[in-house]
């Protein structure tokens, strides 16, 4: 007899033998809610993330920043749309994902609800915005469901030369003018900590973290993979002569990692909750994009038919 | 495809090789229906073992772009190098990255 036990035992089984579950593998249902959750969440921090950088497309100081950074920003939207479709495997129609975005429901990572005020933090975002999600993303490479992981080893071919644009903007930045070098350790110093609140609340107060390592969604947890971005991104700081706004930062001989301060989770709860410095704004700024593209979508579709019928007759 | 309808249609098969990997197109074969056609590509495509899962797609329900036109298609892409990491220039010294 298979009864739910035995199928979760098998499920269970699966996964411990690392192998991926796919779309028409039985499932638990909170395994598929999470995933659900999860992907959706991404998919649209992917489309969210476009808007703070989309805001110096027209003002890149050069043609050639332009087009990369239209480039990266291009980029993110192909990373949206593999994520949709990774979740409409999962049995969610794609309207109502996107429904969930607009209407406020879902949630999307915080960092995009803090405004790009200089042209460094568009280098800010790639080198430490990226940088954290890239390590996030290595490890969603090897999670447990198929069709997201296989959007992941897309992504992270894709994601590679994001990072590198954004730091290369920084180390010019860094090594130009007094006021250039002022404003890149500025960028710093407004996206260093919200860079770090990405990985998300501490192992500690992360009470679903220990279902989705069981499940293996995630294999690494956010403190882990918080402390590896430190580490690597202290030393990139120090090579292009920049200051990490943490007066508490000091290699630590004996863990061999970096001793760092403490987070100020009261402003990650207040951002998370819809009180950041441009949650409403983000929120509108997809709602009329939304709007505005309603005629396009349906004229698509008239002129599809108009073709069809042409071909008919 | 023919008017004759005891004519089988053809199917595009597609083959995961692996737990965990894509269904890659292998080639295609003509059926009665979905169902024949996965059981067909079994006996043709995974002898030896070499598929855990088959997709099987109508070919009618292909539609493909022109080879001809490849030049023009996929040109905008020629001069686009910064879309790939090695067009960045990092500092000395700089690690993981
Ligand atoms: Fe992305
Ligand atoms: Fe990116």
């Amino acid at each position: 007899m298979t009864d739910v036990k035995n199928l979760e035992d098998i499920f269970q089984a699966k996964i411990d033998a690392e192998q991926k579950i796919e779309p028409k593998d039985w499932m638990p249902d909170a395994y598929r809610k999470n995933l659900i959750r999860q992907i959706s969440q991404h998919a649209h921090s992917e489309v969210v993330g476009m808007l703070p950088e989309g805001n110096w497309i027209t003002r890149a100081p050069s043609l050639k920043r332009k087009a990369i950074l239209l480039a990266k920003v291009q980029d993110e939207a192909g990373h949206g749309l593999y994520l949709y479709s990774a979740v409409e495997t999962m049995g969610v129609s794609r309207e109502q994902t996107i429904d969930d975005l607009l209407s406020g429901k879902a949630k999307y990572s915080s960092i995009f609800n803090y405004p790009t005020l200089t042209w460094a933090d568009i280098g800010a975002i790639g080198w430490l915005v990226d940088g954290a999600a890239i390590m996030n993303q290595v490890m969603l490479c090897r999670t447990s469901y198929g069709p997201y992981a296989r959007a992941m080893v897309r992504i992270c071919k894709e994601e590679s030369f994001h990072q590198r644009q954004g730091y290369e903007i920084m180390a010019v930045l860094a090594k130009g003018t007094p006021g250039q070098k002022e404003m890149a350790q500025d960028a710093l110093n407004r996206w260093w900590w919200p860079s770090l609140m990405m990985f998300g609340p501490t192992d500690a107060n992360s009470p679903h973290s220990a279902q989705s390592m069981k499940w293996k969604i995630k294999r690494q947890s956010n403190d882990e993979l918080r402390q590896i971005f430190i580490d690597r991104t202290v030393q990139q700081a120090e090579v292009i002569g920049l200051t990490i706004p943490d007066p508490d930062l000091k290699w630590n001989e004996e863990t061999k990692h970096y001793d760092w301060g403490t987070i100020d989770w009261t402003e990650f709860n207040n951002v998370v909750a819809g009180n950041g410095p441009c949650n409403k704004e983000r929120l509108a700024a997809r709602n009329k994009a939304h709007n505005e593209g309603a005629w396009v979508r349906e004229a698509a579709v008239a002129y599809a038919a108009k073709k069809a019928k042409r071909k008919a007759a | 495809m023919s008017d004759n309808p005891n004519n089988w249609p053809l199917w595009e098969i597609f083959i995961q090789s692996k737990r965990g990997l894509e269904h890659k197109h292998v080639g295609s074969l003509h059926a009665a229906d979905p169902q024949m056609a996965i059981e067909n590509a079994r006996d043709v495509y995974t002898r030896r073992q070499e598929g855990n899962s088959i997709w099987v797609v109508a070919s009618q329900h292909v539609h493909a772009s022109r080879p001809e036109d490849a030049e023009s298609f996929y040109d905008p892409a020629d001069d686009k190098a910064y879309r790939h990491p090695t067009f960045y220039t990092m500092p000395e010294g700089a690690k993981y990255i």
